[in-house]
């Protein structure tokens, strides 16, 4: 199966979209187990590789890009609504 | 793997090597490009800067000025040097030449208002510059070490992908060269703005750090001056749509090109480093006056990479351009050398690294890249102040 989504570093909680996803579909990068994605989310934008915590940092590249505001859900997008610069 | 690691350039008197053996032909004020014009359409193989430079400025400009001009004479890709100049310029030849300590590099020197006019000036420079082609056309390619290469990497035209595909491939390409001693120099002080922790702790000791914490923030400060409440934005409306949630993540995506090594020194603007190894320039973030920079720092080679498709080369240097996505390597074939979108496509990254790699050590060993082929050679340089 072709790899849908990208994990940059491996302490990534986040990966990235390589292609637009749709609601219900099974991503994938490499021999990871699938993660169902919640919600359309555009290529080259962000989901979240496991449940993340109100208030958890949000890691890309291996390093903190940001933190939630709020409780983000396995497959679900992550982006301004729910991630919070610091800056 | 059985590629060939082995590379080859023209050993200069100053130890270091070129991996082009050009001519060139370069105007010290502006005043005297048309001189330059001439040259260029009668002898093509040289390498004519023409630019918009040499005069009324002072302070760090100045200072920049003669930094540069003297830096990519010195650049080990030039075999031998026509210098025009006016005569009455600020950075005129009298003055630049105590900066220009190449030993063994020939270099003539004219002065329109000393030579009786700039067609006569044009007839003299012609004349050297085939003199100088015919003396170095014979100068043996000898085996070069990757000690002996520094790498720049600049990102330009940047898209949504550039920090996922392009840079995270380069970024394995630049660790791949620390690891065989290669230097590798990437500047950009405005995309490092929210990672000055990330890039401060890597670096070689406390001093570095120091160093990288200051260049960071004085960029940062800067931006805020100039662009006032959007400055939070060196992330932009667009930068957003395409994905990226904070400046943190958008810098990341920047500084990611330069792999995982340890920092071993900050440079200033188009300053030679002193180290070998992970080099960062204290340089400007638009691209032509960022690749000045890299060349007149002694860079040999420069990667760069891009989103929207920047087809700028370098007079000189060669430059090879890679595409973040797939739709821009299709619609600029001609431009583009390396397709790093095909990481979308499913190619694995060590895959792509390697080609990037081949493709690499080909161009260091005399291929033209697609901007060096294509002469889509661009010459600006850092001003900070006005002109007067």
């Amino acid at each position: 199966m072709k790899d849908s989504i990208l994990i940059i570093n491996q302490k990534d909680n986040v990966a990235v979209a390589l292609q637009d996803l749709t609601a219900g579909e099974k991503a994938t990068a490499g021999d990871m187990t699938p993660v169902t994605i919640l919600e359309p989310v555009a290529a080259a934008h962000k989901i979240a590789l496991r449940d993340i915590k109100a208030g958890e940092k949000i890691i890309k590249y291996g390093e903190t890009v940001g933190k939630s505001t709020q409780r983000i859900k396995q497959g679900a997008w992550v982006h301004t609504h729910n991630l919070e610069g610091g800056r | 793997m059985t590629r060939t690691e082995e590379i080859s350039g023209y050993k200069r008197a100053d130890g270091r090597f070129g991996i082009r053996n050009h001519v060139l032909v370069m105007a010290t004020v502006s005043c005297v490009n048309g001189v330059i014009n001439r040259v260029a359409k009668e002898i093509p193989e040289a390498v004519c800067i023409p630019h918009g430079y040499g005069c009324g400025r002072g302070g760090r400009d100045k200072e920049i000025l003669f930094r540069v001009f003297s830096g990519i004479i010195k650049n080990p890709n030039i075999g031998a040097v026509v210098l025009v100049g006016l005569g009455c310029e600020r950075s005129n030849i009298k003055s630049l030449m105590p900066l220009i300590d190449t030993p063994e590099k020939p270099v003539t020197c004219l002065n329109v208002q000393d030579e009786g006019g700039s067609l006569k000036t044009a007839d003299k420079a012609i004349r050297a510059a085939q003199d100088h082609l015919a003396a170095i056309s014979g100068t043996k390619r000898e085996p070069m070490d990757w000690k002996d290469i520094l790498v720049s990497i600049e990102c330009g035209g940047s898209d949504a992908f550039s920090g996922i595909t392009a840079n995270v491939a380069m970024g394995a390409v630049s660790d791949w060269l620390i690891d065989r001693g290669a230097s590798v120099m990437f500047g950009e002080n405005t995309e490092m703005i929210g990672t000055a922790h990330v890039l401060a702790r890597r670096a070689r000791n406390s001093e570095v750090a120091g160093q990288i914490t200051q260049m960071v923030e004085r960029a940062e400060d800067l931006t805020k001056q100039i662009l006032g409440k959007k400055a939070g934005l060196a992330i932009s409306p667009g930068n957003m749509d395409g994905g990226m949630s904070s400046i943190a993540e958008k810098s990341m995506g920047c500084i990611v090109k330069g792999g995982t090594r340890p920092i071993a020194e900050v440079v200033d603007y188009g300053q030679l480093p002193s180290k070998s190894g992970l080099i960062l320039q204290d340089g400007p973030g638009y691209d032509p006056d960022s690749l000045t920079g890299f060349a007149a720092s002694g860079s040999q080679l420069i990667f760069f990479t891009t989103g929207r498709g920047s087809p700028a080369g370098f007079p000189g240097i060669p430059v090879i351009k890679m595409a973040s996505n797939s739709r821009t390597y299709m619609a600029m074939e001609d431009d583009m050398d390396i397709n790093a979108g095909k990481l979308v496509e499913g190619k694995p990254l060590s895959q792509l690294r390697d080609e990037i790699i081949d493709r690499m050590i080909k161009v260091i060993n005399g291929e033209l890249s697609k901007p060096e082929a294509n002469r889509m050679d661009v010459f600006t340089m850092l001003t900070v102040n006005p002109s007067f």
